[in-house]
């Protein structure tokens, strides 16, 4: 119940924020605003993977993209042409097939949006798992590369394969309804609805992961973080944990893919790139390796000023100079830095009290 | 049948022979001590032991079980717990964090039960807190609960790491120098502690250098020099053994 | 596959192969004398041919090298001096991310500074249609240069490292830093030094390299993927098993194109080092002893 009452006040400006924008005509920030929302959902999760547990991932826009280009690519394939083969058939029988027009008022039927987005989001729990168990044996360095290695391959069959559009990814992405009345979409007119959406995911996400890490489970992940061999001789299975959690922040990233990927109505080869990952890792990095919400805040806070083209140019380049700065000065993000002892600093007064308790 | 058994244990460093054909066995609710002068291959022999390291060859049997192979979560599940020779307590966590650790393998909510924080997880965690201060009550140390483990004393850290493997309730404990570091008040302390953890039930084994706690307290006494087993006996015995005299004070 | 074919795919792959291998050799000078990987790597390449074909209007071909080099070592220089070498025993996950962000800003000023345009420096000897003709195949003489450069280059790291006090220095604090020390090495100036050997090798290469490969502001981070994978297959720290290991990445990924799509090639090199990472981290001609041991 505490959990759920730490979010309320979230909930509140999330509501308020809404209701200014509408007040004062700005709707259009929402539009922006859920954008980060979903990448903040990718962002908690990775807080999990590498605050908590402790395992850095560079490719996690890989997963991203198996979301989102799974979904984009099941439903805008046209499947008209293998309508009277029997697997067609007895997928519309599952009710999986949706139909309807394309853009030209030719007769289209494709994968219905929820089948795709179960579809993309087990392949990259598959692919996670696969992946994980020989890359979390590794560490430090190997880590590293081989989650970056990963962020390259999946960015580069995206680039090369025609099915996922190549160089052009894939767009005319259809809405996602969730229930009826409820739909994920880029309409102008649905923006309200789709802001509430995101935001409910995120919530969702987030009472998630706050109910692990305050769990025996998520006990046993800081636990490995801190000593792995002392977490395995207190009984801990730090293979088995280590793998669970990669599958978990895999998943995250997968449903934000979907989700973004509907809404844009279209995703593209950059969402894969290197450097999509390593800005996610700036992020986590900033927020705080190990604050949730220090994560959500800078997720959002950063993405919404990126996408609104507030760094210009240097995009890329602030999320770079953001990774230096804060491992240089701040390595367990802003909130750690000794504000208060650097204010006293300011203002003149003396630190007395280090003699006190505390070890040696 | 023995609790502990070790037949002719090996394990070999490229060149260096660290544990070579050691043998001997740990009898239930026994108090045996582990001893031999610096490198001569003791914490290698308990780090093979509880499954940290690979052995080259030979057998350790645990309540009838092969150990070797077998993983450190594993072993712990089985009922052995062990400390650190460097305090290995976990930063960023409080004291009774660390501790409600050692209860992972008496509790079972898992992912997903976690994720939703399902009535039972609650409950369970709720014993698990309970259980967690009553170890450290039994070392003294509550007042320390909230703090962070690694800002405290070596010796208090040296507790918590106790209680830590008090709470998995293992059938045997593997204390790695317990008084390390400690002075005399506080090594008499530890052998008492040692004691009260035998009449609770638990088999010990520990490595030690301090003479007095070892001579004070233990059933049995296993000597290694430069990995091979130089003699077994009571104290009484292992004071007078001439090989073991000079191997520690040289010729 | 005509013995022509085979010969002209064989060179490609050695040419490129020597690429990597420096990269990789780059890689380990600064990982044998601190411990870190430096990401910024593949940087030090870009900016050796970026630079020189800057200069190139100014000044003739060997001098806008040899300047390129030097500017790209005090670069190397630079980014130890302000970034690494005040850290105190930082972890290394710290450094992963420090040397990323390094190698993201190199890479951003490049973009404005240069541009998107792609470059080269012009052959140094003849054009991009003269060749050579070695066993029966053409090849462009500009492969002469690449794999001469790069083998003085290997020629002359060993010939360092064996003999000269600084060399010898370097490898001190490789072995042991504490001891280094303690006989009176000053292992913060080595550190300096290993980044701007690294970075020297790296800038000539790129140099070297430019009139086949073409240059631009992104070709760093490809590099530095390849550089490391040939080094971690060569067994990390080992620059003989480096070289070894380069020629051998680089006639696989040549010979690759005869099998599989030209887009998948990268994917190609990438696979490699996952599969090394999972089967065997300390690479074709390492010890898994001393892998172990190595601290990270």
């Amino acid at each position: 119940m505490r959990n759920l009452l730490s979010l309320l006040p979230l909930v509140g400006l999330i509501i308020i924020v809404q209701l200014l924008t509408s007040w004062t005509d700005t709707t259009f920030y929402l539009t922006q605003i859920t954008m980060s929302a979903y990448y903040s959902l990718l962002i908690i999760g990775l807080c999990t993977l590498m605050g908590y547990a402790g395992q850095i991932s560079l490719g996690h826009a890989g997963f991203f993209a198996i979301g989102g280009y799974i979904s984009a690519a099941l439903t805008t394939h046209n499947l008209v042409a293998f309508k009277e083969t029997a697997l067609i058939r007895m997928l519309d029988g599952f009710n999986i097939l949706m139909s309807g027009e394309d853009i030209y008022g030719d007769s289209l039927m494709v994968i219905n949006p929820w089948a795709a987005c179960i579809v993309a989001v087990l392949a990259a729990g598959l692919i996670a798992w696969v992946l994980g168990i020989p890359v979390l044996k590794l560490k430090g360095h190997y880590l590293a590369m081989a989650t970056l290695g990963f962020g390259v391959i999946i960015y580069r069959i995206v680039l090369a394969v025609e099915y996922f559009g190549e160089a052009d990814g894939i767009s005319e992405v259809p809405s996602f309804t969730l229930i009826p009345g409820l739909e994920v979409s880029g309409d102008f007119g649905a923006r309200v609805e789709n802001y509430y959406i995101a935001w409910g995911l995120v919530i969702i996400g987030m009472i998630i992961l706050r109910n692990l890490i305050n769990s025996r489970v998520g006990r046993a992940l800081r636990s490995i973080h801190a000593s792995e061999e002392a977490a395995g001789a207190m009984g801990v299975n730090t293979s088995r944990y280590k793998l669970q959690v990669f599958i978990l922040s895999a998943i995250f990233a997968a449903v934000a893919g979907v989700f973004l990927t509907h809404y844009n109505g279209g995703i593209g080869p950059s969402e894969a790139g290197v450097m999509k990952s390593v800005r996610y890792v700036a992020i986590v990095a900033v927020g705080g390796m190990a604050h949730l919400w220090g994560a959500l805040t800078m997720g959002v806070l950063l993405n919404f000023l990126s996408l609104r083209g507030v760094f210009g140019s240097y995009d890329d380049a602030v999320f770079g100079l953001i990774l230096i700065i804060i491992m240089l000065f701040a390595p367990n993000g802003i909130l750690s830095l000794n504000w208060k002892g650097l204010l006293d600093k300011i203002s003149g007064r003396t630190n007395k009290g280090k003699a006190a308790g505390g070890k040696d | 049948m023995a609790l502990l058994e070790i037949s002719g244990l090996h394990k070999k460093f490229g060149g260096l022979h660290a544990v070579n054909n050691v043998s001997f066995a740990v009898e239930k609710g026994s108090i045996k001590a582990v001893i031999g002068p610096n490198g001569a291959g003791k914490t290698t022999l308990f780090n093979l032991i509880t499954g940290t390291l690979g052995a080259t060859s030979g057998d350790v049997t645990f309540l009838d079980k092969p150990l070797l192979g077998k993983k450190p979560h594993q072993i712990a599940a089985l009922g052995m717990a062990r400390t650190f020779q460097n305090v290995k307590l976990f930063h960023d966590m409080t004291v009774l964090e660390n501790v409600m650790v050692g209860r992972h393998i008496r509790s079972s909510a898992g992912f997903l039960a976690s994720m939703l924080h399902m009535p039972w997880t609650l409950r369970e965690e709720s014993r698990i807190r309970q259980k967690s201060m009553q170890m450290l009550e039994l070392l003294g140390i509550e007042e320390f609960a909230d703090t962070e483990a690694t800002s405290l004393a070596f010796g208090q850290q040296r507790a918590v790491e106790l209680a830590r493997a008090l709470a998995l309730e293992p059938t045997i404990l593997l204390l790695d120098e317990p008084a390390a570091g400690l002075n005399i008040y506080e090594t008499a302390e530890v052998g008492r502690l040692i004691s009260r953890i035998r009449d609770l039930g638990i088999t010990v084994v520990l490595v030690e250098h301090d003479m007095s706690l070892v001579m004070d307290i233990s059933d049995d006494i296993v000597v290694l020099s430069f990995g091979q087993k130089i003699a077994e006996d009571v104290p009484e015995a292992i004071q007078k053994n001439e090989e073991v005299i000079k191997v520690y004070l040289g010729e | 596959m005509t013995l022509e074919l085979f010969i002209q795919y064989l060179f490609a792959g050695i040419t490129y192969g020597s690429i990597y291998a420096i990269v990789a050799i780059g890689f380990n000078i600064i990982y044998n004398t601190t411990g870190i990987i430096n990401f910024a790597q593949g940087e030090f390449v870009m900016l050796g041919g970026m630079i020189s074909i800057s200069l190139l209007p100014l000044m003739p071909l060997p001098v806008a090298i040899a300047a390129a080099v030097v500017i790209t070592m005090l670069f190397g220089a630079l980014l130890e001096i302000f970034f690494i070498r005040w850290l105190e025993n930082p972890g290394v996950l710290r450094m992963i991310i420090i040397t990323i962000g390094l190698s993201i800003l190199t890479r951003e000023g490049a973009l404005h500074v240069w541009g998107e345009s792609v470059r080269s420096l012009p052959y140094f000897v003849g054009n991009e249609i003269s060749s050579v003709e070695i066993l029966g195949a053409r090849i462009s003489p500009q492969v002469l240069w690449v794999v001469g450069a790069c083998g003085l280059m290997v020629l002359f790291l060993s010939i360092f490292f064996k003999t000269t006090s600084v060399g010898r220095e370097m490898r001190a604090c490789a072995a042991n830093r504490k001891a280094a020390i303690l006989c009176g090495i000053n292992t913060h100036n080595m550190v300096t030094f290993s980044f701007m050997l690294s970075a020297g090798i790296g800038a000539l290469a790129g140099s070297v390299m430019s009139p086949i490969t073409s240059t631009s502001y992104d070709i760093g981070t490809g590099l530095a993927i390849k550089g490391f994978t040939v080094a971690i297959l060569g067994g990390l720290g080992n620059s003989m098993g480096a070289v070894g290991a380069g020629l051998l990445l680089g006639i696989l990924e040549a010979f690759s194109i005869s099998v599989v799509p030209l887009a998948f090639k990268d994917a190609i090199s990438i696979s490699i080092l996952l599969i090394i990472l999972f089967v065997r981290p300390h690479g074709l001609f390492g010890s898994r002893t001393a892998a172990g041991l190595k601290e990270f």
